[in-house]
């Protein structure tokens, strides 16, 4: 095994095997995937229902069925991977290290490193739920994982916790593997859910919804005996005597995901505090030069579509700079948020190295209808959309014109504004 | 009928300690244990503090033992190997009109017998203590108290009795105990020359069967919170806060692993099975804890978790032959971890007195410790993978624990043989993401290694199993 | 007869209220575009469904294989076609396209794999 390369990609989802193969694609042929599962697709693997793919393939595909055009791709291209391999250390020299059964302990020194790892869900102790310990308490993915891929039900009588797609995609999911879903309780007074999950997940199977609601206690020695939810106020306090305890054995909770960014941390590799993953520019680098960042790692997706867009620029903009080299950052403008807007992805943009076209993408951080989309460069508005709805739930973009910036930009402002 | 010396009802921490001192003498031994695995009890839900010993009122046994178990515990680390940190502790004074409570405790810790004690100004404080908030005056410092794992400790011990000899029978409650001729029959089953009271929150069932002089064991609850490991510099020694009137403060400690923690509560509970975590408990538990360092960081938290301690009513421990050949160690509360080893030293010595046993010859005192490779060195795991390739298959990202590792918890005189055996034995599942990732990887490994199922696999205990059925199974 | 439900098109979701008459549609309001109306007419008078889940595989070297129905089916057909899988275990490989049942449950509809799956 030699210890250099080109472009080392860690993590083989949809993020990893779209920059891959953008990569591969853009000239650079010494590439080396590390995916730490045992096959390559990441979660997509366990994602089995449909609606993947509408933007990419104009079809509505199932998660492995998305994954599989990608993998298609990779195989194609004759691009190295490696399963079973969990990177344990990055450093901002760009060495990585990985353990695998057959390899042993590797450390590969790369030109350039595309993080792709994913998120992982918030477990019940980070919510610090009140009540015993008992078996039957699973993150809506971990339950996933045990129906989907090793066929077997975590519990039949469940109460779920988050109505996130995750959480509704698992109360259809147990309920078509033979369960009874009891209630979906969500903590806000908005679902962060795709509608049509909505009706095709909770709907269709008489499941109710309890808005502004959350579990307040567990019961339970052994399992799982109950799961109390209660109303919660304006503040997301629980309302006393609004208490209803629900009989079941399972409680699943779909409270959030978090980007892993452990390894980019070891790496000196700066990362927001409100996305949780990389701060990074228009080329999708983290502060560490050749360090590239996309998919979940960098922000949480809702559409596994966008996610292979932003992996392919990460992934073009990698081989670039391995290969040619990409101009030293100048001006750096900082993209400044207003209104709703949380955050924006990328964080900040060089004009030097812009292209044409930057996608911007940004989450508000509550429903508004019918507002709209400002973007202004030094107080000129060069954008004013409306959108009919927006809600945190649905990943927003704009298009950023080179055009508009010059070294002497000061400010660019991304911003939602009230009807 | 199986015929023993002596059977230890309880294996937490306490029966761990004694079947570990009565494996080196020449003994039939058997421990029994009413849940499936060591330190199913109070032992699994606790501060893990070693405490140095000045708390104690002198003359107490709790006291005496305290001293004696820490420095057993230093002595013990490094050949059982289990996870101790030295770490020093800290009282902390919020109020100079504290300050000389603080020094009747420190002149107490005197007459315990606590080395290197002293107390530690203001500016040497912080110095110690950098994010310790600025109304702490002064505290006592004591260099010989540290953190340890309860698991490992009591694990170490228990499975280095077995390895030299002690039967172990889980699953097995005590029922009935009846008075024979030559000592005593248990469950109809086990005869026995000498009884070993160790259970835990129900020893005084066990001591009020057969004694004449009743006690009462007090459930009493404790609520934690723990913290990522990113938390864990926040504190490098154990903050105890000074008790005043107004209570019994809560502490700040970093972890054997390097977690932060924080807690107890102290409420007496109505019944022994109240292991739930409350919202008051822990939102007391968050208030009094922000006395010590202001700024905690409870975005980290990554799991909050109860135990019962189980309180003699007199205070002390009760430790001695209550009845002809029944000999209780009952009501080990606070210092009852550190005290354990020490508590199975006076035990054997009642024992010893009684039976006048040889030594074991074969008695061997090194147990090899769980392996972790986070504590090897590039080169030994790469050997390692080589020599067993499962060493090399990650299969807890957060805590970096190996199939290699996990399956040998499972390998072991007492195996792991649930989700939670594993966790406290190797670590998978105690990370950030709580089991999210690895538990179904675990679950695989323990039902490989074990022979068990898949869907037979629990979380703990017999009646927690993860998994309800087949997929479709209840489709009508 | 009258109907509440929501448009699932896009995240406007709106609340289409439809006024039905011997079982033909007469109005539909709330929408804010056609795409809205056509919804409405089709779930109040035909809703179909895909249905997606999982088989076990023998001889794979992965324990189960997604699948789908190959279009969607009656809504009201769905647990006939999940039943209809209950005992199905299927041989390895398995590749994506591969049909698994023929016309599953009578819906019209075949059940397909959605997973390659490798021989061991």
């Amino acid at each position: 095994m030699e210890n250099h390369k080109q472009l080392v990609i860690i993590g083989g989802g949809p993020a990893g095997l779209a920059a891959a193969a953008a990569a591969k694609k853009a000239g650079l042929d010494d590439i080396l995937i590390l995916e730490r599962d045992s096959q390559l697709g990441g979660i997509l693997n366990q994602c089995i229902h449909n609606g993947f793919g509408l933007h990419t393939f104009k079809e509505e595909l199932t998660g492995p069925e998305y994954a599989s055009r990608f993998i298609d791709q990779v195989n194609e291209l004759e691009i190295p991977y490696r399963l079973n391999s969990m990177v344990l250390d990055v450093d901002k020299d760009k060495n990585v290290t990985y353990v695998s059964s057959e390899d042993g302990l590797q450390t590969i020194n790369a030109d350039a490193i595309v993080l792709a790892m994913g998120c992982r869900e918030r477990p019940r102790g980070a919510l610090s739920i009140p009540g015993t310990r008992p078996a039957g308490i699973y993150s809506a993915g971990t339950a996933q994982k045990l129906t989907n891929i090793d066929g077997e039900m975590p519990g039949r009588e469940v109460v779920i916790l988050g109505s996130g797609d995750i959480g509704l995609i698992m109360a259809r999911r147990m309920t078509l593997e033979g369960a009874k879903v009891h209630v979906v309780a969500e903590l806000m007074p908005y679902s962060g859910g795709l509608k049509r999950n909505i009706v095709q997940c909770l709907d269709d199977y008489d499941i109710p919804l309890k808005l502004s609601h959350t579990v307040t206690n567990i019961k339970g020695r052994e399992r799982v005996e109950s799961v109390t939810i209660a109303e919660v106020d304006e503040n997301r306090k629980p309302i006393p005597g609004t208490e209803i305890e629900y009989p079941c054995d399972t409680l699943l909770l779909s409270c959030g995901l978090i980007p892993e960014n452990e390894l980019s941390k070891e790496a000196d590799v700066e990362i927001s505090r409100i996305t949780n993953g990389p701060v990074v520019n228009e080329s999708l680098e983290t502060n560490v030069p050749g360090i590239f960042a996309c998919g979940n790692v960098l922000h949480v997706h809702d559409l596994v579509d966008f996610v292979s867009q932003e992996a392919a620029k990460a992934g073009e903009v990698a081989a670039r700079y391995v290969l040619e080299g990409i101009p030293e950052s100048e001006h750096e403008i900082d993209i400044k948020t207003g209104g709703l807007v949380r955050y924006t992805v990328p964080f900040k943009v060089d004009p030097n190295r812009m292209d044409e076209n930057t996608i911007v993408r940004f989450r508000v951080g509550n429903v508004l209808k019918g507002g709209f989309v400002n973007v202004y460069v030094d107080g000129e508005r060069k954008i004013h959309k409306k959108r009919m709805i927006m809600a945190p739930g649905e990943m927003e973009d704009i298009v950023l014109r080179k055009e508009w910036i010059t070294p002497e930009t000061k400010e660019i402002l991304v911003e939602t504004e009230a009807a | 009928m199986e015929k023993f010396d002596v059977l230890i009802a309880g294996g937490g921490v306490t029966g761990a300690a004694i079947a570990w001192q009565l494996a080196r003498l020449d003994l039939k031994v058997a421990l029994l244990e009413k849940e499936e695995d060591i330190s199913e009890g109070t032992t699994k839900a606790n501060s893990g503090i070693v405490h140095a010993g000045y708390d104690a009122m002198p003359g107490t046994l709790k006291a005496r033992l305290n001293v004696r178990g820490n420095e057993m515990i230093h002595e013990m680390a490094d050949v059982l190997n289990f996870d101790f940190n030295n770490t020093g502790s800290l009282v902390i004074c919020f109020d100079e009109e504290h300050r000389p409570a603080l020094e009747e405790l420190y002149q107490r810790g005197l007459s315990n017998h606590v080395p290197g004690l002293r107390i530690v100004e203001k500016e040497e404080l912080h110095e110690m203590e950098p994010e310790l908030s600025d109304q702490a005056v002064c505290a006592l410092y004591a260099p010989t108290a540290g953190v340890v794992d309860p698991f490992t400790l009591a694990i170490s011990m228990a499975e280095n009795a077995a390895d030299n000899g002690v039967e172990f029978f889980f699953n097995t409650p005590v029922e009935t105990i009846e008075k024979t001729e030559t000592g005593w029959l248990v469950n109809g089953e086990f005869e026995t020359k000498l009884f070993v009271n160790a259970a835990g929150l129900e020893a005084d069932d066990l001591h009020n069967m057969v004694c004449e002089e009743k006690i009462h064991i007090r459930p009493r609850r404790g609520e934690y919170f723990l913290f990522d490991k990113d938390a864990g510099k926040m504190a490098s020694h154990v903050l105890f806060q000074q008790p005043t009137a107004a209570g019994k403060g809560v502490l700040i400690t970093p972890t054997a692993h390097g977690n932060l923690m924080i807690g107890p509560t102290a409420d007496f509970t109505e019944t022994k099975e109240d292991i739930n975590t409350t919202a008051e408990g822990l939102a007391q538990v968050r208030e009094k804890a922000s006395m010590t360092i202001d700024h905690l960081p409870f975005n980290q938290v990554i799991t909050s978790f109860a135990g019962l301690r189980a309180v003699p009513e007199g205070g002390d421990f009760i430790i001695g032959e209550n009845a002809d050949g029944f000999i209780d160690a009952a009501g080990i509360e606070s210092p009852g971890l550190t005290s354990a080893p020490a508590i199975g030293e006076m035990v054997a010595e009642i024992i010893i007195s009684k039976l006048h046993p040889g030594p074991n010859e074969n008695y061997k005192p090194e147990r090899r410790g769980f392996v972790n490779v986070n504590d090897l060195s590039r080169e030994e795991w790469k050997v390692l993978i080589e020599q067993d390739p499962a060493y090399g298959q990650m299969v807890c990202r957060c805590e970096k624990v190996t199939e290699g590792s996990i399956k040998d918890a499972c390998s072991r005189s007492i195996p792991a043989r649930s989700l939670d055996g594993v966790k406290r034995r190797v670590r998978a599942g105690m990370g950030r993401c709580q089991s999210g990732f690895c538990s179904p990887r675990t679950m695989e490994i323990i039902s490989e290694t074990l022979n068990i199922p898949f869907d037979e696999v629990t979380k703990s205990t017999k009646g927690s199993k993860i998994i309800t059925g087949r997929n479709k199974e209840d489709i009508q | 007869m009258e109907r509440d439900l929501i448009c699932i098109n896009c995240p406007m979701g709106c609340n289409l209220h439809v006024v039905m008459e011997k079982g033909e549609v007469v109005s539909v309001t709330g929408n804010t575009c056609p795409r809205g109306k056509a919804y409405a007419i089709t779930e109040v008078t035909h809703p179909v469904r895909m249905v997606t889940s999982i088989v076990p595989v023998s001889d794979g070297n992965i324990a189960m294989v997604s699948c789908k129905t190959s279009q969607p089916v009656d809504k009201g057909m769905i647990f006939d076609v999940t039943r209809a899988m209950k005992n199905l275990v299927v041989k390895a490989p398995v590749h994506i396209g591969d049909v698994l049942v023929e016309n599953i449950a009578g819906s019209g509809a075949d059940l397909v794999a959605t997973k390659n799956i490798d021989r061991i």
